[in-house]
């Protein structure tokens, strides 16, 4: 294809993403290293019939006309990223200094905002991707094993979880674990305590989020490793059943192999779409004891006075992290295309 | 593998049966429960005195007659004007489809036909912007949209949606155009054709499976958006999913619950119809990458 075939042929898809995907990501840039105007201030002489004094009140003309010149606010370089409700340098510094353990640094950390909401992220991208991988696995392998016509009827109820809106799924689990729901209500029978509420403590929070994100991704695994189990060389599987391996060294010596890159290109997109972690957050309700960083960001941008600086440096850190994660999918895309060509 | 099944010992039949069997409960139950709940009031959905009135619906049959109520649906539907709600994302979802699918196959066609290097960084572009999660880009939005006084309409959300869908509409199409053999339109060329009329005439025709199973997920982008559909509309024109997360804040304190469960599973409703018709397709697409990889 020629040059100029091509261009015409990507130009309105290239346009699409240049405009709303390329200029956002300079536009939150910018919008990182400014803050607000401050109010202009002027003082005015009010006289009472006993004494005249001097007073200092907002310019709202002279305000308005500066943030309508310049919107995007006065130039303040790195300091958003360095207040207190991001990287927040300088109480980290004081934590560090005037704890005495690790423990209690750990502590002083999780009361800022930004670490907060980092803790669960990672907590969760961490112990969701590998939870979800192995469920998947196990679910693949028991449904592989079923009867031909089972077979479509299982991978439609099993894809469920996975089809149904984020925020929609999370709040069918929230109304079941509510104490007076039957999840709730049952475990609360079971457990013999009847004042567990899933919802009082951070730990069972946490516990109750992860647990829908790995019913919400595992039909994702399940469905790529029962593609991959399709293509199971039988020959091998044959050959390793004549020299006598047992089920289950079958599994790990013939099928774990077979579907291990399947296994990283599984991990790699979960870890990215963990990583945002933010609709559960909302249906579970779950804000006072679990926050995620674009829980923040939308935190930041709905409330009544939008913070649009802070969102952005929030932003910018959420997008340095998913670079890190991306790294590894990046050079696996590069080695393929230089094997290739 | 065919199937292990007959030669497995009975044991490890039922663990494995038995397996399926709970994690079909896990993943279905939920819905089925809120299913039959949404008909009946608040006091038997969320049963203090005894979990089976939630099967029997005792205090519905006390306050309508009957064990079924549709109060929940003519609440959230009629009272609360989730009827708009619902209108507007048909009309976003359409509009994503149509418009992503146009410009995509396009991008994606040439993609897949051009043998330059650029192509290659082209596509790590887009898969740099697929990672992206799209709430970090809203607050780049916001300001300029305020300003040009476009925040808050419909069409400003789709063309929003429509490029956030590009990367992977860019990437499915990418890799099933590649499976199209390029002798198809090398051959309409050497006819006479320009590259669009080869296009239009040879590829277009047999293009179908592939855009109908990349149409499916920017349905899915589309429908299931809450982060950019929350921010970006105005409330008038609020689509479904937002529209929810606004109904929790207002009817947890007015005690109507049920408005909610109706409008969630109103929601429901239109994807559980789209996995049983396109099943094959949504496994095909998921599988694509992967075992392309």
């Amino acid at each position: 294809m020629k040059h100029k075939t091509f261009f015409w042929f990507f130009l309105p898809t290239g346009l699409a993403m240049l405009l709303f995907i390329a200029f956002p990501i300079t536009s939150v840039f910018t919008q990182s290293v400014h803050a607000p105007h401050d109010a202009i201030l002027i003082s005015v002489e009010t006289c009472d019939p006993f004494a005249c004094k001097q007073e200092l009140t907002q310019d709202s003309q002279a305000t308005r006309l500066l943030r309508d010149t310049a919107p995007l606010g006065q130039w303040v370089g790195l300091q958003v990223y360095f207040d207190r409700s991001h990287l927040a340098v300088n109480e980290v510094a004081d934590a560090w200094r005037s704890s005495d353990g690790m423990g209690e640094f750990v502590g002083k950390l999780n009361n800022l905002p930004f670490y907060r909401a980092m803790g669960f992220t990672l907590t969760y991208t961490f112990t969701v991707t590998p939870l979800l991988i192995i469920l998947g696995f196990m679910i693949a392998v028991a449904v592989n094993s079923l009867h031909r016509h089972l077979k479509g009827l299982v991978i439609f109820f099993s894809l469920l979880p996975m089809i149904v809106t984020p925020l929609i799924g999370s709040l069918i689990l929230f109304w079941m674990i509510d104490s007076r729901g039957i999840v709730g209500n049952g475990l609360q029978w079971l457990l013999e305590d009847p004042h567990l509420s899933l919802k009082a403590s951070t730990g069972l929070t946490w516990i109750t989020l992860i647990v829908y994100g790995v019913w919400h991704a595992a039909p994702f695994a399940f469905v790529v490793f029962y593609a991959g189990l399709q293509t199971l060389p039988q020959d091998t599987l044959e050959s390793s059943k004549i020299d006598g391996a047992s089920r289950m060294q079958q599994i790990r010596y013939v099928i774990i192999p077979h579907l291990m890159p399947l296994v990283t290109f599984v991990a790699l997109i979960q870890l990215m779409d963990n990583f945002r972690v933010f609709e559960p957050i909302v249906g579970f309700n779950a804000e006072a004891h679990a926050t995620s960083l674009s829980w923040i960001i939308f935190n930041d941008l709905a409330g009544e006075t939008r913070l649009l600086s802070s969102a952005a440096a929030t932003s910018v850190l959420t997008i340095l992290g998913v670079s890190i994660l991306l790294s590894p999918v990046l050079v696996r895309t590069w080695r393929d295309f230089k094997e290739k060509s | 593998m065919t199937s292990m099944s007959p030669k497995k010992p009975l044991g490890l039949r039922l663990l494995s049966n038995g397996f399926v069997i709970i994690w079909l409960i896990l993943a279905v139950f939920p819905f089925m429960w809120t299913l039959w709940g949404s008909f009946k009031v608040e006091l038997d959905f969320f049963s203090i005195a005894d979990w089976t009135n939630a099967l029997t619906g005792e205090r519905t049959i006390i306050t309508y007659g009957e064990a079924f109520t549709g109060a929940g649906y003519e609440g959230a539907w009629i009272q609360k004007e989730f009827w708009k709600a619902g209108l507007n994302t048909a009309i976003v979802c359409v509009f994503v489809v149509c418009i992503s699918l146009t410009i995509g196959t396009l991008g994606g066609y040439a993609l897949s036909r051009s043998s330059f290097r650029y192509t290659f960084w082209l596509l790590i572009i887009a898969l740099i912007f697929r990672a992206m999660p799209p709430i970090t880009l809203v607050s780049g939005y916001l300001l300029p949209f305020f300003e040009w006084n476009v925040w808050g309409l419909l069409p400003t959300t789709i063309v929003v949606l429509v490029a956030i869908n590009q990367p992977f509409t860019l990437w499915m199409l990418h890799s099933f155009f590649q499976k199209i053999p390029k002798e198809l339109d090398e051959s309409a060329k050497v006819d006479g054709c320009t590259q669009f009329q080869a296009f239009r005439n040879v590829i277009i025709p047999v293009m179908w499976p592939g855009v109908v199973t990349t149409g499916l997920f920017s349905f899915l982008l589309a429908y299931n958006d809450f982060a950019v559909t929350s921010m970006l509309l105005a409330q008038d024109n609020q689509t479904m999913v937002p529209k929810i997360a606004s109904f929790l804040g207002t009817t947890q304190t007015e005690g109507n619950v049920m408005f909610a469960v109706a409008a969630v599973v109103s929601a429901t409703a239109p994807l559980f119809i789209l996995v049983m018709f396109f099943q094959r397709q949504i496994v095909g697409g998921l599988t694509a990458g992967a075992v392309k990889g």
